[in-house]
């Protein structure tokens, strides 16, 4: 399992052109848990260790070659305003509450750098990828420039040239990794001149800070934000204060990004295989609903014909027989007026002899 | 015909044509600064609020209201309701459309857009559901494409490739319905990523199912109040057939969209039940969520179904549109109201002037080529050739 989440994970950046990793979709729902690349590197952020001098956003903006800001790193009254990460500024740090000793606590933010990157997992040309050093990085060759990246990250970190119009970036902290590959700590934690930061094997941190809540449980609040938000991040943070006071979420959730679209993802192949057989089983029912439909209104019209033929028949015979019937009876009212005209004829002879000289029934009888 | 010869007489100053004139110079002028100045330039994006309505709006939108194309062929090829076959060529048209324009949208919203084959063709994020969305919607257009074809064929008299394209009528059909599920649900399932960031009310893990079924009644109501328009405007280039259908497709698709929302209505019940989010229903957003619930589903699903009843024609129209209007608002609550509701009131978007000037611009464009090809193709009527192989 580990070796295939490492592939995984290893893949998402693989080159340009190399076929696809199908990735098993059910890995992330499966009762197994990713806790970093072994010996993977990280940084321990003890904020109430930071002064908030601002030196390590001077170091980003210098080891990343970033352009200069308006106003000056020394001055302080940027801390004023809540900042976030920009283009131009990977790492930004801010202001909060008083703590108990009536002292302002700065925290630094920059990219966690994501056990189980939200962005990485977002991206659909695999230019984000986690790396062995523990670094999320990014390809600027791949991308499209979709900023999918940025609506999944839960902790709003990259950043986006808007004012470029064609070739546009996405920008985020990488954790130094071409330095750490080159054998440096990152600048950040170079520069802090009060070891609020701590680069070092994650595994490593997290047992620094476990001793540092242990042996000063009245500074530490008990917790190590980063050992297992979103799955965990590279980074972690030390607090005096509760964290969301601090600007940092509690309510992430231990869940890494990619499991809350593992599902969607894995009912994709369920529908391509399904949807065939059931809409092709839809059109054959529909089908044969016409045919039998079909057959059976030539059965009825030949049914009804053949009703029809014998009640005709029957209407002919009964036509017929009272047509003879009338006959019949014509043929008995021409018979009997016949015989009443001849019984007539015969009185009005009788008639006619007995009253022979009337001229005027003479000339009636000729018409 | 004679209708035709007399708008050629007429003044090419005619309100639509002036309106839509205007919106288009306008839309190139910003297309200009788009182009040389970036996405700062024209749009009130910003780091923390990276999708505006050229998502929200133009793409999901766009595809939701373009369902009806994979919704009507459906309903006539593969359910066997013959008696819509009519309403199967406008609607596709619409959806072939539909679905061009929001691919032409997307090449303003992202980065660099001569990039947008890569996804499919260099390197292939299969972790990501854009990845899914993109082949999807890349594969389903050239369905589409195929699907409109034939009109645009007979239209140009090329018998022989229509009729091998028509065979193909019933494996296109699928294919489009299958490619659809899949899209459909899987750009609600983009904001799953993101529970953080999206209001619970509106985050569930029903998301792509809600996507998916909305989406069909968004395509039913679509054909219907297309018809409408089509009616008004094109009541000339229509034959019999389509003229004596039409009414029956209203009221068929207006009983199957009243159906389909009261499930719509009951599922999303289901969501809140299983998150057991009750509770965020009597704040604020509680009201907005059920203004959209109710007045924009509930509600024109219950007059879709008086409507059927009655046989009151208009009726089902208005539904139609109030559907419609439902959809746009929750694809809108769903990307840009309720996502970010956490952030302070400064930081949260609105759409600039030049992002809404795209966003009428592209419609715009669809409504020319539309009424460019009914004017033209056989799409309202059959042609007096094919009458008898469909």
């Amino acid at each position: 399992m580990g070796i295939s989440r490492r592939q995984f994970l290893g893949f998402l950046g693989a080159a340009a052109g190399t076929t696809a990793v199908s990735v098993k979709k059910s890995e992330a729902a499966a009762n197994k848990e990713f806790k970093g690349y072994p010996g993977s590197f990280g940084v321990l952020h003890d904020t109430t260790r930071c002064i908030g001098c601002r030196k390590c956003e001077q170091a980003c903006n210098k080891v990343n070659e970033l352009p200069l800001p308006k106003i000056p790193f020394d001055d302080l009254s940027v801390l004023n305003t809540k900042r976030r990460t920009q283009q131009d500024a990977y790492t930004v740090v801010n202001r909060f509450v008083e703590n108990n000793e009536g002292q302002p606590v700065f925290v630094k933010s920059q990219c966690n750098h994501c056990l189980e990157p939200a962005c990485a997992s977002a991206c659909f040309v695999k230019a984000l990828r986690k790396v062995k050093t523990g670094a999320v990085i990014y390809d600027a060759s791949l991308c499209v420039g979709c900023r999918y990246c940025m609506i999944a990250c839960p902790f709003n970190i990259p950043a986006y040239e808007y004012n470029n119009p064609l070739t546009p970036r996405i920008m985020k902290c990488t954790m130094c990794h071409p330095r750490i590959e080159k054998g440096l700590i990152p600048g950040c934690v170079e520069s802090c001149p009060k070891e609020a930061l701590t680069f070092g094997p994650r595994e490593k941190l997290l047992k620094t800070a476990r001793q540092r809540i242990e042996k000063y449980p009245d500074k530490y609040i008990d917790y190590i934000y980063g050992e297992s938000e979103m799955g965990g991040t590279s980074w972690l943070y030390l607090s005096g204060r509760p964290f969301k006071e601090i600007g940092m979420r509690e309510d992430l959730g231990i869940q890494p990004a990619a499991t809350f679209t593992s599902g969607p993802l894995a009912t994709v192949p369920v529908i391509v295989g399904l949807w065939p057989v059931l809409l092709t089983g839809i059109y054959a029912i529909s089908k044969r609903k016409e045919k039998i439909s079909e057959e059976e209104r030539i059965e009825a019209v030949s049914r009804s014909v053949a009703v029809a033929g014998e009640v005709m028949k029957a209407k002919l015979a009964a036509l017929k027989d009272t047509m003879t019937k009338e006959k019949e009876a014509a043929i008995n009212l021409e018979v009997r007026r016949a015989l009443e005209e001849a019984a007539k004829k015969s009185e009005s002879e009788q008639q006619a002899e007995s009253a022979k000289d009337e001229p005027s029934d003479t000339s009636k009888e000729d018409k | 015909m004679s209708q035709e010869t007399a708008r050629v007489n007429e003044s090419i100053f005619t309100p639509f044509n002036v309106i839509s004139g205007i919106i288009i110079i306008a839309g190139l002028i910003v297309t200009v600064l788009r182009f040389t100045k970036g996405l700062g330039a024209v749009t009130n994006l910003d780091n923390n609020n990276p999708w505006g309505i050229w998502i929200g709006f133009d793409l999901l939108c766009g595809v939701a209201l373009a369902a009806g194309g994979f919704v009507t062929s459906a309903a006539c090829y593969i359910f066997g309701l013959k008696r819509y076959h009519s309403a199967v060529r406008p609607a596709i048209l619409t959806a072939f459309l539909g679905y061009a324009l929001v691919v032409l949208a997307l090449h303003y919203d992202v980065g660099r857009p001569w990039r947008l084959p890569y996804p499919i063709f260099i390197s292939q994020g299969t972790t990501s559901l854009l990845f899914e969305v993109a082949l999807c919607v890349f594969l389903y257009l050239s369905v589409l494409f195929i699907e409109y074809s034939p009109a645009a064929l007979e239209w140009l008299g090329l018998k022989k490739i229509r009729s091998m394209i028509v065979k193909l009528t019933l494996v296109l059909t699928i294919f489009g319905v299958i490619l659809s599920t899949l899209h459909q649900s899987s750009l609600g399932a983009l904001f799953m990523i993101a529970p953080s960031k999206l209001h619970p009310l509106w985050y569930s893990n029903y998301l792509m199912v809600y996507f998916f079924v909305s989406s069909i009644f968004a395509g039913l109501s679509m054909v219907i109040f297309e018809g409408t328009l089509a009616h008004r405007y094109f009541h000339h280039k229509m034959d019999e057939t389509h003229l004596k259908e039409s009414k029956d497709v209203a009221f068929g698709f207006g009983k199957a969209a009243s159906f389909v929302m009261m499930g719509y209505v009951g599922i999303k019940l289901i969501g809140i039940s299983i998150d057991n989010n009750w509770h965020y229903l009597t704040t604020g957003w509680g009201v907005w969520y059920l203004f959209e619930l109710i007045g924009f589903v509930a509600l024109p699903a219950f007059i879709y179904a008086i409507a059927v009843r009655e046989k009151n024609l208009r009726l089902v129209q208005s539904a139609s549109l109030i559907s419609i209007i439902g959809v746009v608002l929750n694809r809108f609550n769903i990307s840009l109201v309720a996502f970010n509701w956490q952030l302070p009131s400064a930081e949260r978007y609105f759409p600039s002037w030049s992002e809404i000037v795209i966003s009428l611009f592209v419609v715009t464009l669809g409504i020319v080529v539309y009424r460019f090809i009914v004017t033209r193709m056989p799409i309202f009527y059959e042609h007096p050739d094919y009458q008898h192989d469909n």
